[in-house]
């Protein structure tokens, strides 16, 4: 029987969860574990590598992403649920010398 | 239960858990001596930076001071300082500082000795006699509140948050419960987690304190203009799926523990006798992190990598705490802890957390980290602020 793939959702507030798993492909359903151990189902959208991050809802263009219950970047495009994120779609707003001043550095959700 | 390991109690009352005898550059241009020294006798290691020359005053003292924590810190049993004769740090005062600590301090200055082959002789003869003195010290048995942990991550990858970081802090906030010292650093890998630091701090101005030296790294990341990944998070640190350096912050202060943060310690300066979790303004790139570390006095480090760090350091041993399984199985021989079966679920952070504690204990009482046995850790480098001029 083939491994059961999961991911980890760290914090109740995260909305994207790690996938500890090899050969994650586009469409494939996958556990979706959150930090009191509930597990439900997650449909996967793109190819996701080893240690990569899917969203958990649908986050617009300009929402907060958040992982450890904390910021990690702002969606740079309208993100759906089960969608890889990464560079590709995630901004950060840190050390951002390319930004006008007082668009980065807003702590809280 | 107490907690207790083998290690030589120098004059100065540090406790040292390695025995070498250091070969210090005052320069970086009297490297290639102090490295022709190390080579030829055995018990002696240098400290081989890139700096000393033509740099702004306040870099030339941060460079002398950072040298003279380093002849100071416990793990150097005596030292020879290996002048050129005209660089910009003090080398007379570094031979004396080092000196106060009750060690052995000899040196040698290349131009005044007649050039290359002459200093390397006169270093040769004075490092063989350092060597024979310390060689009969012996190890003595001490609390396990002497240890000065120093902490790390590098070539973090998404498991460095979820396993190898959060064993080091279960070591780290056992270390603090039992009155010894822990240092951590990383000042970069701060912004998107310095609230979270700030709050735990002793007082209101140890966490200012902590928001400022964010400020002041984050400045210098803005100051080019340009958006700072590639330079943080690194190439290696995107493919291992660390999409942003708040990721990557939020996942490296995990290895801090819990406790309480007592104050803030600058990039040159010993942390001497306090005790409890402290940190160090330094940068993330290991050969200035690691140099900062071991003169702060840290007798060892414990350092978490997902993607696989192979670097150590001359003097402090390195024990690499891995998070990711696959990283584990492929590199085992520069990797000690497999912090990877936490990700599998085959061991909680506690066990593997207490393993770790164990391993480092005895690391401390003479067993060697298996990047010591390699000797990997020539690359080192003295963190300065401004440019070479």
């Amino acid at each position: 029987m083939e491994e059961m793939k999961i991911a980890l959702k760290v914090h109740e507030k995260d909305n994207v969860a790690t996938i500890f798993a090899k050969d994650v492909r586009d469409g494939l359903v996958l556990v979706l574990r959150d930090p009191k151990g509930t597990e439900e189902p997650l449909r996967v959208i793109r190819d996701v590598p080893y240690g990569h991050k899917v969203a958990l809802a649908d986050i617009r263009s300009g929402d907060s992403i958040i992982k450890y219950g904390e910021r990690i970047g702002v969606a740079s495009r309208d993100i759906r649920k089960g969608e890889y994120v990464h560079i590709h779609n995630l901004d950060s707003m840190r050390g951002r010398g390319d930004l006008p001043a007082g668009k980065e550095r807003q702590h809280g959700i | 239960m107490a907690y207790e390991f083998w290690g030589y109690v120098r004059p100065d009352g540090q406790v040292g858990c390695r025995n070498h005898v250091a070969v210090i550059p005052s320069v970086t241009c009297a490297g290639d001596v102090a490295s022709a020294i190390t080579r030829q006798v055995a018990g002696t290691v240098g400290y081989f930076h890139h700096q000393g020359c033509c740099q702004l005053p306040p870099d030339l003292d941060r460079v002398t001071e950072t040298l003279i924590s380093l002849g100071k810190s416990p793990n150097v049993a005596a030292a020879l300082v290996v002048s050129l004769g005209c660089e910009g740090t003090d080398s007379q005062r570094l031979e004396e500082e080092i000196r106060k600590t009750g060690k052995s301090v000899r040196s040698i200055h290349i131009q005044e000795l007649g050039g290359v082959s002459a200093a390397i002789k006169a270093g040769i003869d004075a490092a063989q006699e350092l060597v024979i003195e310390v060689s009969g010290l012996r190890r003595q048995l001490v609390d396990a509140s002497r240890v000065v942990m120093s902490i790390k991550c590098g070539a973090s990858d998404a498991t460095s948050g979820m396993a190898s970081n959060c064993v080091i802090g279960y070591v780290a906030d056992k270390l603090t419960d039992l009155g010894a010292a822990v240092v951590f650093g990383e000042t970069t890998e701060f912004l998107g987690g310095e609230h979270l630091l700030a709050r735990r701090a002793a007082t209101p101005q140890t966490g200012e304190r902590i928001l400022e030296i964010v400020e002041r790294m984050e400045a210098r990341a803005r100051s080019l203009g340009c958006d700072m990944r590639k330079g943080q998070p690194t190439p290696g640190n995107i493919a291992g799926g660390l999409s942003s350096i708040e990721e990557k912050s939020l996942g490296a202060i995990v290895k801090s523990g819990s406790r309480t943060i007592q104050g803030v310690l600058e990039y040159p300066e010993a942390i001497g006798d306090r005790k409890g979790l402290w940190i160090k303004d330094t940068p993330g790139r290991e050969p200035e992190i690691l140099t900062g570390m071991a003169a702060a006095g840290a007798q060892v480090m414990m350092f978490s990598t997902g993607r696989g760090a192979p670097q150590g350091f001359p003097t402090m041993p390195v024990l690499k705490i891995c998070g990711n399984p696959h990283t584990y199985a492929r590199m085992s021989h520069d990797m000690d802890i497999n912090a990877g079966l936490v990700i599998t679920g085959e061991k909680s952070i506690e066990e593997v957390g207490e393993e770790s504690f164990a391993a480092l204990l005895d690391t401390l009482s003479g067993r060697q980290t298996k990047n010591e046995t390699l000797g990997y850790h020539s690359s080192i480098d003295i963190y300065t602020l401004g440019p070479v001029i």
